[in-house]
């Protein structure tokens, strides 16, 4: 295989990357779904919530190393900024408890303001980076925080020739 | 293929969320399936609440000061505001593998386990991470098809993996996990103050009103004092000594679990990975430390649409989220004496191991492991290390 294409224009020309999945909704109708790939958590910092960076195989031929990567740095930062241990969360914490933790049910704790942001970010990832390429980033929350699920998208109407998905090298093609 | 447009009552998915629990108002409740232990638990509370405020506080107001019951009004709200949130609240559980998930994590094991020649058992299946420079093993949970985080827990009486799982509370009604932990504990500091103000305040007042009128006379007037003596007096022993157990686990960074377990405990095993080391340290992000979500999404709606696999922004379009894994699960074990799982035993190969943590029946302090269950219901392969 060779090496991935830099420029925007050669991106398009990458093997699987159909120039219909111009945006979500056109994946949904148009391709149907050919395989997952599930990032799963780094524990070495302990359990704080951290996605593994290794870049996945079946995804060699879809998406760059490196925006890959950034997508889920930037995540880990999210989830860091989330649980970090500081001022403001003392802070928080001990109000609730003056207040018996009633003041939840009119401010919105740190954690999911942060959630929020975790939300339109991915959102905005998939309509900018990954729809594009006929993939798809699903929130971490909606798996319990447990795996960042990828869902792979082949064409419908391409033909079975393409079946064969992602994990197979695009040599050939 | 557009959404079918959904004319009848919307289904929540708390109403197809597998395990044992029960849901109150539409989702927004979350508890056990045996709550009488919990009315118990507020009957005693409030029965014991009432009848100082009905017996002791007139006269105290009177004769010390009006303070007193003011101040056992604002305790007596706070131990049920913390109670409450306690059993209501989700305590962290982990939802189970949707099917692509789990099939995924089965292959990593195939393809980690390589060929196993027939007849031999497959290896039991753990995961190792370096956590702080320590090997912690990651056990494979056979009900929610998962590999549980590190210091997650499978609840045999809920049938769920709880995130931090401490101890399944029957007091509460509730596992006590990552989400409701400082809560809990606050609830049972906020008891042993409760309890101790209204036996010392019930002392005060008899030892008062007997110098006016004597002693029988006292007992006659105020017959609720005998009452309120007697349940502050027992439940002192056991609430206090709880207390003060769980600020010793706080202070170390260590869950029931895991201290009945003896998991950091002993010269050959490892130290523990989550303490900061410092006292301070560990009771600030215990007791402090960020408010996590609840990863269930209980009263997110359900789509009805179920012929297209396509996953969307709303998670589990498909009801196949709530299947329950029907060969595997072990349901029968008894619902207050779980099994103990200890990790250092191999498990004979009658498959007698079942993935679940131990639930102290009462929270006394440290309450001694119950036996292993010897029922095996289900022929579950999962061998400790």
């Amino acid at each position: 295989m060779s090496s991935a294409p830099r420029t925007a224009t050669e991106r398009t020309k990458l093997p699987y990357c159909h120039e219909s999945f111009h945006n979500l909704q056109e994946l949904r109708h148009s391709a149907s779904l050919a395989n997952k790939v599930f990032i799963q958590r780094d524990y070495t910092d302990g359990t704080v919530c951290k996605f593994q960076t290794k870049f996945p195989s079946e995804l060699d031929s879809r998406i760059e190393r490196t925006l890959f990567e950034d997508t889920v740095k930037t995540l880990n930062n999210y989830y860091a900024e989330a649980e970090k241990i500081g001022g403001q969360s003392y802070l928080e914490g001990c109000l609730a408890c003056l207040t018996v933790y009633l003041i939840f049910l009119c401010i919105e704790t740190r954690y999911e303001k942060v959630l929020k942001k975790i939300s339109r970010y991915i959102q905005e990832q998939n309509e900018k980076v990954y729809a594009p390429r006929g993939l798809l980033i699903t929130d971490p929350i909606e798996r319990g925080m447990r795996v960042i699920e990828i869902s792979v998208y082949e064409d419908r109407g391409s033909s079975a020739s393409s079946s064969g998905s992602s994990t197979t090298s695009s040599s050939g093609r | 293929m557009s959404a079918v447009m959904i004319t009848r009552k919307a289904t929540r998915k708390w109403e197809k969320l597998p395990g044992k629990n029960t849901f109150c108002c539409d989702g927004r409740v979350m508890m056990a399936r045996q709550k009488g232990v919990f009315y118990l638990t507020l009957f005693l509370i409030v029965g014991t609440c009432s009848l100082f405020f009905a017996f002791e506080c007139p006269y105290l107001a009177v004769h010390l000061s009006p303070a007193i019951p003011v101040f056992a009004v604002l305790l007596f709200v706070f131990v049920i505001a913390m109670l409450l949130r306690t059993s209501f609240s989700d305590p962290g559980v982990l939802p189970r593998a949707l099917p692509e998930e789990a099939n995924f994590i089965e292959m990593e094991i195939e393809a980690a386990n390589g060929n196993v020649m027939a007849g031999q058992r497959p290896p039991p299946r753990i995961r190792n991470v370096q956590i702080n420079n320590q090997i912690v093993k990651l056990k494979y949970c056979y009900t929610c098809k998962i590999f549980r985080p590190p210091r997650a827990s499978h609840c045999s009486i809920c049938d769920n993996c709880v995130d931090r799982f401490d101890h399944h509370c029957p007091w509460v009604g509730n596992c006590v996990g990552k989400r409701n932990y400082r809560y809990f504990y606050l609830f049972t500091l906020s008891l042993s103050l409760l309890t101790i103000y209204i036996f010392a305040f019930n002392i005060v007042h008899v030892v008062l009103r007997s110098v006016d009128s004597g002693f029988v006379n006292t007992l006659k007037e105020t017959p609720g004092t005998v009452l309120e003596v007697l349940v502050c007096f027992f439940t002192i022993w056991s609430v206090v000594g709880l207390t003060g157990f769980h600020t010793y686990l706080i202070s170390l960074n260590q869950t029931t679990n895991e201290d009945i377990k003896g998991s950091w405990s002993g010269k050959n095993r490892v130290q523990n990975p989550y303490s900061h080391k410092n006292i301070f340290k560990n009771c600030c992000e215990v007791l402090c430390g960020p408010t996590f979500p609840s990863v269930l999404d209980r009263r997110g709606v359900m789509l009805e649409d179920s012929s297209s696999p396509t996953p969307s922004d709303v998670s589990a379009a498909s009801t196949h989220k709530g299947s329950n894994p029907v060969s595997q699960t072990t349901k029968s074990s008894a619902p207050l004496i779980p099994n103990e799982h200890t990790p250092d035993e191999a498990k004979p190969s009658i498959g007698a191991g079942t993935q679940k943590s131990t639930s102290s029946p009462k929270e006394e302090k440290p309450p001694s492991p119950t036996s292993p269950n010897a029922v095996a219901p289900a022929v579950i392969k999962e061998s400790t290390h």
